[in-house]
């Protein structure tokens, strides 16, 4: 395994950073006080972070390669994938209502929310309805973003995380930091540990062997879920026409949280349906192999509300809005809404494979992060997070459904700056120098005016400087090139007069 | 609640204001230019699924049909089972001899809880489709497949497939099953492999809360 030694590149935002503001609690961002950049100084110094990611990522990247060479029409899959959610998305009002009618008939309830606050409180007004103090939860994204552990904590109803990584950020108190694999910033000796100061199941010999991790996990949950009277889930697709909930997974503890209890209660941002049944066979083709490099996830259940003596008898679905018709409205971010929560372009980010997740602050962290999370929070309330990136575009090229990250990235950035006060010295700086390049005989001044001030400074074709005050920004991460002695129209005038 | 319903769709009209009135979502087009039916001869698609089948972990035997109870039979000897969870559908020519069968009577008070299948070894059903590609079992929860809490809680699982049942691609086996999710409000669950993570260090290892081990008999 490579390790990361090299120093880190990382694109500094044009705007002086700003603390994170919340207008309300609730919101994605809530953990979030530092900027993108405050934010991953500190991971970039933790070296055991950095090693713990780089070996994940990069054992991931390189088998998503060979998952996804294996398909012959992968472009095309990625191609319907995308056309089936712009499809969606443009209808979006329309398969909404359609799942509302198919679910309802099929025997489930559907409660709509508008925001997380509205959606944990309906949550548990049903947990509470049925007298439990205790929940199984599968890992839901969704949950994560309206904090409905905290809310139900508040109701004094404890909700028990089931999926491996989601338990092991609950025991450690942290948060996630990938969507895919929430601990991917602890290794296996962090997690075993972890397991033998937390869980009375844990054995003194435990050693730091995933599959006696793992073991360890499955004994601590076995009877819970067997108890277990009321499940939590999330929702990967939701098909319109059938109404049909899908949750893909690999340990069995979805199934486990959508069979074992009398009544589940599934919680899906809007935008997670899709129109048909046949629609099913592009994601469920395109999603495993982009997330964990499978060609099919162990598990997938795909349940059509209540099934008579079959798993619970009492199904809710949550829809719940809480910022995604904002992120529609935006025709350019709009395609955000298509992502299938994959963390492919996680996993290639230079970014954030040095920085990790929690620097991002957000449920959403890397490429896909450092669009939605703004659109979903406002411009204003994470201005740093469109610069995480260096647009380098591997997670373009890695998308299963096509997202301009690149492009909504830019779009962003320049809603940062439009919203931005003009005198700003960054703006000031732009205009003179817009000025300066409009005209040849200011460049060419410019240019000899450079190569007198650089003089004390340039040694061997770099400037040995650490720029004063915010220019610092530049020079903290980069070298600054020393203009040379001469320029190409100089040395083609001379080469005249010779 | 009904508020926040009519609050939402009417963000959502608004949102797509610039979506003209008289668009409709068939004319967005979706190219459904991938691969949906199979290319490979019946014998290669065998061999694939048999291949992929235990590229996960599970094992996958060959049997004809007169061998079959004696087939799984050995499948409990190796797996060490002394009691067997089965749908009553399952007919007797799969039932093995040398274990303790226990009958799930779906929608009877008598059906299995999952406590009581906790303390059972395995499970015997039958599927509704595999798929060569991805190396897949499709379960419809319906007469040999069993109800899905049966292939969940017990710690090894032994599913018969008929040859004629095995498709190559995804699209294939999920149009198989897409009358009973229509009609039957089916719940479909895909297995492959036994239950698995990839959460530490991204580095997958089996036998997490599902069975442990999955065995396959393809039938024909």
């Amino acid at each position: 395994m490579t390790e990361t030694t090299e120093p880190h590149t990382l694109a500094e935002p044009h705007t002086l950073a700003e603390p994170h503001t919340l207008a309300e609690p609730h919101t994605l961002a809530e953990h979030h006080t530092q900027s993108f950049p405050q934010a991953a100084r500190g991971a970039l110094a933790d070296t055991q972070l950095r090693r713990n990611l780089g070996h994940a990522t990069h054992t991931i990247r390189a088998k998503r390669a060979a998952a996804v060479a294996e398909m012959g029409d992968w472009e095309e899959l990625r191609e319907a994938g995308r056309a089936i959610k712009e499809r969606t998305l443009r209808h979006l009002d329309q398969y909404l209502v359609a799942l509302e009618l198919s679910v309802t008939r099929a025997g489930g309830t559907v409660h709509w929310a508008r925001d997380g606050e509205e959606c944990n409180r309906i949550v548990a007004d049903l947990v509470a309805a049925h007298g439990v103090d205790q929940v199984v939860k599968a890992k839901s994204l969704t949950t994560e973003e309206t904090r409905l552990n905290d809310a139900l904590a508040a109701r004094g109803i404890q909700a028990l995380e089931t999926d491996l990584a989601q338990l092991i950020i609950q025991l450690a108190e942290e948060e996630p930091s990938h969507i895919l694999v929430p601990a991917i910033h602890k290794n296996r000796a962090e997690i075993r540990e972890l397991f033998l100061r937390t869980l009375p199941e844990a054995p003194a010999d435990l050693s730091d062997d995933p599959h006696a991790l793992a073991e360890v996990a499955r004994r601590h949950l076995r009877e819970r879920f067997l108890s277990a009277r009321v499940g939590i889930s999330g929702a990967n697709f939701a098909v319109a026409e059938t109404g049909t909930i899908a949750v893909v997974e690999s340990e069995g503890n979805a199934r486990m949280c959508t069979t074992l209890p009398e009544v589940l209660i599934t919680v899906m941002g809007i935008e997670k349906v899709i129109p048909t049944w046949q629609d099913l066979e592009v994601y469920l083709q395109v999603l495993p192999r982009s997330s964990t490099a499978e060609r099919m996830n162990p598990y997938t259940s795909l349940w059509t509300g209540v099934r008579p003596g079959d798993g619970p008898q009492e199904f809710h679905l949550v829809l719940i809005d809480n910022g995604r018709t904002s992120v529609l409205a935006d025709e350019i971010g709009r395609q955000a809404l298509a992502c299938i929560r994959c963390s492919a372009c996680l996993n290639v980010c230079p970014v954030y494979e040095r920085t990790g997740g929690h620097a991002y602050g957000s449920t959403y962290p890397g490429p896909i992060g450092a669009i939605l999370t703004p659109m979903l929070v406002g411009v204003k309330n994470a201005p740093s997070l469109p610069y995480a990136s260096s647009l380098c575009g591997a997670c373009y090229e890695v998308c299963p459904v096509k997202i301009n990250i690149p492009e909504v990235l830019v779009h962003l950035r320049g809603q940062v700056v439009s919203g931005q006060d003009s005198v700003k010295p960054e703006a000031v700086v732009m205009n003179l120098a817009a000025r300066m390049f409009g005209s040849r005989l200011l460049y060419e001044f410019a240019q000899r005016l450079g190569r007198l001030a650089q003089r004390p400074f340039a040694r061997g074709g770099l400037i040995r400087l650490r720029l004063p005050g915010p220019l610092s920004g530049w020079t903290d991460a980069r070298d600054l090139p020393a203009l040379p002695p001469e320029s190409f129209r100089e040395w083609w005038r001379g080469r005249d007069r010779e | 609640m009904s508020d926040a319903r009519e609050a939402i769709l009417d963000r959502i009209a608004s949102a797509l204001s610039e979506v003209p009135g008289d668009e409709r979502a068939i004319d967005i087009p979706v190219a459904r230019d991938y691969q949906r039916q199979g290319k490979l001869s019946r014998a290669k698609v065998l061999e694939l699924f048999a291949e992929r089948v235990s590229d996960y972990e599970a094992s996958v035997h060959r049997v004809s049909r007169s061998k079959l109870s004696a087939a799984v039979a050995d499948a409990c000897q190796s797996l060490g089972l002394k009691s067997l969870a089965l749908p009553l559908e399952v007919p007797s020519g799969w039932r093995p001899s040398n274990v303790q069968i226990i009958e799930d009577h779906a929608r009877e008070p008598s059906a299995l809880s999952a406590r009581e299948l906790d303390a059972i070894d395995g499970v015997l059903t039958g599927c509704a489709a595999g798929i060569a590609s991805t190396g897949t079992l499709v379960l419809d929860g319906q007469g040999v497949c069993g109800r899905r809490l049966l292939t969940l809680v017990p710690d090894n699982h032994i599913c018969v497939i008929q040859t004629t049942q095995v498709v190559e691609t995804v699209p294939e086996a999920l149009a198989r099953v897409a009358g009973s999710v229509q009609d039957q409000m089916a719940p479909i669950t895909l297995i492959s492999g036994p239950s698995a993570s990839s959460d530490i260090e991204l580095s997958r290892v089996e036998g997490v809360h599902g069975p442990r081990n999955l065995i396959v008999l393809l039938v024909g």
